[in-house]
């Protein structure tokens, strides 16, 4: 409630100046009628009067500032409502975030209402088209789950097209229909104008209607169906709204127009589709060079999309089409191409950008809202557009449900379908879209009131009501668990699977398409965008992602001693947040955790080796001397490349490691291996639970019963990263090589005891950089003595 | 599609077929349609491999299965333990795996196990890596699998490593090896019926 009252305090001074600004502008004479309720100072009127002016001590001046000041105030107060409802957690559970950010706008509204001044404008239809709505779309388009997508693109582009079509003109003969009642006095809306509006309500907000899914977790298929007809009705809308629009000026209608009204659609998707194209691939070749400038890197990703979006509104063509198109061509060659950092940059940008944009939209379509002075109320003309709405796309899903689940695996079951009816939530952009109709549309004004309606009503019933629905009739969900290795592989046989059963029955499907692209872009596309080509396997990518996440679970449970606070808080809360519903995938966390760790895991061992290790110093400058003379040994240890068999025998049975098992923790997992290991591990001494102690057992090394001998006391390698491995897992040779100080010999005589992994140059190289280092000739050396155990042990 | 000069009379067991497994006689004609054009010498049985020159023939003879990385696997699955050729029932029989499952099919439980359910199909996924059948994946199989779709892509270190973490996530009782229950187990969160169904032409 502090923060209420805060928030209340900011609101007032924002209005204060938004009116004390506004008035000034509009009213360049001398304020008489300032309706502050703090009054401001304003020094700077006074000064004139002087004749001779001391120099100013204090002079303000706020008509400098005054833009990006606004701006900047109003950003915080969208973003201090946001805060404010995640601290009443339970609230955001029942409301969507959608239905409170209007509710405040509201009350924003209708405190700048009482105190007559003037909201910024942001809803004008500049502004938002240029600068709110690209950061959304371009997250969207970045984070889209590209698989499922592509595998129901068909049945995403269905629903989109031509169920945006049905939508409009049903509703708009409806609509017509209804105004040549008399009684409604509505008669002077001609046909066109009516197709107009209906095109423009007809289509759904992704914006949203994902807000609303992703807080309950539907099954993917519901999620991507109403994410992508979110996405590509835009196209629809744009063509249909540009042709209607075009009509509406013209009292007749001819055939040859609804021609080029087609041709038109098809001219507005396929041209951002191209757009979208032509920029992702600039710009997944301009990360090829950016190697040398990491900084900016970020940079080239924004600046594209961004190209891309207003070369297509330069071009009336579908802007939201194109900035997706960029997102998803550029998103897979730029992450290869970027450094890790600017991976985690990127992704952080775009999700903030967007989630302001978000916010500020809702809490805008709230002021304007009450603010605007023109509203037309006509009860029937609004009635009869919610009801509707309402009908024409529960209608409209049935049948192109029906016609389409034929050509389906998973097919749409009734619940599927009602959730699918229930979510098409309208959202900001038709409201935008109703501001840029022609005002010689005379009732405009009926217009922009009736798109409000069924935003709001829409947004707040459906939205509010739609998770007990969906929980209610139970609807399939998705399951957020993580992805194993098991899944992964076995998913993998079985897609091989059913791509060989179809060959045999010399059938294609979309595996057909999927492999063919896979090669064209093996062959061709990969090897001009991206700088270093190496394939690599989706299932070796996990593999490595999910050593990492191992890593991290073990560096998280004894956080309590280590101070390196703010970093191990976002560790720690990245965590939290990846067990809670969340809008960023499990690559996209897992990445995250990836770079955090990389920084968290040198400075965790720098500080660890203070007290965890007695036989460590204690002093940083020593042990990074040490560091590096230890990785300058190595190196060259491992261009010389002949030790094994010796330093095999040097290495004490107590150095184990290990991994949890994923989603284990600790002390359960000590209890485990106790009970089940008893000969595989054997602790030195420390106990597991000590707290500080028990970064140290992490670091022992296993025996490796099958190889027989203790490959991996090279391991304390092992807290590189992701080098955490099974219990039993023969050596982590690849991950040995990569990071070059694997070979110990040299720092065996330097071991004062077992436990000075901690000593190890934490080296994290990204997971990329492995498969390079299998190649590289002078690791040859875990090649031999490795085969070796294997065959003996396998 | 369905050429109108076989009809499904000139199948054998055409009808017990179509019980049996669920295909419409749409499917059937097809799918017999496609077995004459893989039985190339006519014989009415389809081979891995012709015996007397050792070339590879029906089964070997299609190209896409030939690169496909468990391909082998999946071909020997169609022959019955001991057996070197297959007829159009075994055939038909095996695909029958891979039709999509009937959501509402509701079954008395003296019926037996439909082909498609999902239990079949994950039976048939097991068997892709168990493949001297004894009802267990070992690591070694499990090794063979992983090294046919990594290729030349990771190192045998790196093989081993995945091997052993996927064994250790799914393997319960601790016997080093999958067995069918553990398969399951691993998979329960996947949707089987997406995954191995294939929307037979008609």
């Amino acid at each position: 409630w502090i923060l209420g009252v805060f928030f209340m305090f900011l609101l007032l001074f924002l209005c204060c100046v938004g009116g004390k600004c506004e008035l000034q502008e509009s009213k360049p004479a001398p304020q008489t009628n300032l309706p502050t309720v703090k009054p401001f100072p304003n020094e700077a009127q006074a000064f004139p009067n002087e004749e001779r002016a001391s120099l100013p001590v204090f002079t303000m001046d706020y008509p400098r500032i005054q833009v990006p000041f606004e701006f900047t105030l109003w950003v915080l107060l969208a973003s201090f409502a946001k805060i404010g409802f995640h601290i009443y957690h339970k609230i955001t559970i029942w409301i969507p975030e959608s239905c409170l950010l209007i509710t405040i706008g509201l009350i924003v509204g209708a405190i700048m209402h009482a105190v007559k001044e003037e909201p910024p404008a942001v809803l004008s239809s500049n502004v938002f088209f240029l600068y709110m709505l690209p950061p959304i779309v371009l997250d969207s388009g970045y984070f889209i789950p590209t698989r499922p997508f592509f595998e129901n693109i068909g049945t995403v582009l269905w629903y989109a097209v031509v169920g945006t079509l049905w939508n409009s003109i049903g509703i708009g003969l409806s609509l017509f229909a209804i105004c040549q009642f008399e009684v409604f006095g509505l008669q002077d809306i001609s046909l066109q104008e009516n197709l107009l509006f209906a095109s423009i309500i007809s289509a759904v907000d992704p914006v949203a209607a994902l807000n609303v899914f992703e807080d309950i977790g539907v099954n993917e298929q519901m999620y991507i169906v109403i994410f992508g007809e979110g996405l590509f009705n835009d196209a629809v809308t744009v063509a249909l709204s540009s042709m209607f629009t075009f009509l509406a000026d013209m009292p007749i209608v001819e055939s040859t127009d609804v021609f080029l009204g087609v041709a038109r659609f098809f001219v507005v998707a396929a041209g951002g589709v191209l757009f979208g194209l032509l920029f992702g691939f600039v710009a997944a070749f301009t990360t090829r060079f950016t190697h040398n400038v990491r900084q900016i890197e970020p940079l080239f990703v924004f600046m594209y999309s961004y190209l891309a979006y207003l070369g297509a509104e330069c071009f009336s063509i579908s802007s939201v089409l194109a900035i997706v198109t960029c997102a998803i061509t550029m998103k897979y060659y730029v992450e290869e191409n970027v450094s890790q950092r600017s991976c985690t940059t990127i992704r952080h940008v775009v999700k903030m950008l967007a989630t302001v944009s978000e916010t500020l939209i809702f809490f805008f379509l709230g002021v304007v809202t009450i603010t605007i002075t023109e509203h037309e109320w006509n009860w029937a003309y609004i009635m009869f557009t919610l009801l509707f709405a309402f009908i024409w796309r529960g209608i409209g899903i049935l049948v192109l449900t029906q016609i389409i689940n034929p050509f389906r695996t998973i097919q749409f079951n009734f619940k599927d379908q009602f959730g699918l009816a229930y979510g098409g939530l309208r959202g900001a952009i038709c409201f935008a879209l109703v501001f840029t109709l022609p005002d010689t549309i005379n009732r405009k004004n009926l217009f922009v009131t009736a798109s409000i309606a069924i935003i709001i009503v829409t947004v707040f019933i459906q939205g509010i009501s739609i998770r007990p629905i969906v929980e209610y009739i139970n609807i399939r969900r998705t399951n957020k668990d993580l992805h194993t290795i098991n899944v992964e592989v076995h998913t993998r046989v079985m897609e091989h699977v059913v791509c060989g059963i179809e060959d045999l029955c010399g059938q294609w499907s979309h595996y057909y398409w999927k492999d063919k692209f896979k090669k064209f872009n093996d062959r061709i596309l990969r090897r001009i965008l991206l700088r270093d080509n190496r394939a690599e396997s989706s299932i070796v990518s996990l593999y490595k992602k999910l050593e990492l996440q191992n890593a991290i679970e073990l560096l998280d449970t004894p956080m309590g001693d280590l101070s390196a606070a703010p970093s191990m808080v976002s560790l720690h809360d990245e965590r939290k947040e990846a067990s809670r519903p969340k809008k960023m995938f499990l690559t996209a966390d897992v990445r995250k955790m990836h770079d955090i760790l990389s920084k968290n895991m040198y400075k965790i061992r720098q500080k660890t080796m203070a007290y965890t290790n007695k036989y460590n110093l204690p002093d940083d400058s020593r042990t990074r001397e040490i560091l590096i003379r230890r990785h300058a040994s190595i190196r060259r240890s491992v261009r010389a490349s002949s030790f094994r068999e010796p330093s095999e025998q040097n290495i004490p049975k107590s150095q184990k490691y290990y991994s949890l098992q994923p989603g284990g923790d600790l002390e359960t997992a000590f209890a485990l291996r106790r009970r089940s290991h008893g000969d595989g591990l054997q602790f030195s001494g420390a106990s597991p639970h000590s707290s500080s102690r028990s970064l140290v057992p992490m670091r022992k090394l296993n025996t490796i019963k099958e190889s027989g001998t203790v490959l991996d006391e090279r391991g304390p390698g092992s807290l590189g990263g992701s080098s955490l491995r099974g219990r039993r897992a023969p050596v982590p040779a690849s991950r040995r090589r990569s990071s070059d100080w694997v070979d110990e010999d040299p720092t065996d005589s330097e071991r004062t005891g077992e436990r000075d992994e901690p000593v190890r140059p934490p080296q994290l190289p990204p997971p990329r950089g492995w498969l390079p280092e299998n190649q590289d000739p002078g690791g040859n050396e875990a090649g031999n003595p490795l085969l070796r155990h294997s065959s003996k042990g396998s | 599609m369905g050429s109108s000069n076989s009809s499904v009379n000139n199948i054998p067991n055409a009808q017990e077929l179509m019980q049996e497994t669920g295909f419409s006689a749409a499917h059937i004609l097809r799918l017999h349609e496609r077995f004459e054009f893989l039985d190339k010498h006519k014989c009415g049985q389809l081979r891995l491999v012709d015996r007397p020159t050792n070339q590879p023939q029906d089964f070997g003879a299609v190209q896409e299965l030939a690169l496909n990385p468990i391909g082998d696997s999946i071909i020997s699955a169609f022959f019955s333990p001991g057996q070197e050729t297959v007829d159009f029932a075994s055939f038909v029989r095996i695909l029958a795996h891979f039709r999509p499952t009937d959501r509402n099919q509701s079954r008395d439980g003296a019926q037996q196990e439909p082909a498609n359910s999902s239990i079949r199909k994950l039976k048939f996924a097991f068997q892709m890596y168990d493949q001297d059948r004894d009802g267990k994946i070992s690591r070694a199989e499990l090794l063979q699998v992983l090294r046919a779709m990594l290729g030349i892509q990771v190192t045998e270190e790196q093989l081993q490593s995945i091997a052993e973490r996927a064994i250790q996530e799914a393997d319960l009782d601790r016997d080093d090896a999958i067995s069918f229950d553990e398969f399951r187990k691993s998979l329960e969160k996947v949707d089987i019926d997406h995954k191995m169904s294939i929307r037979f032409l008609r």
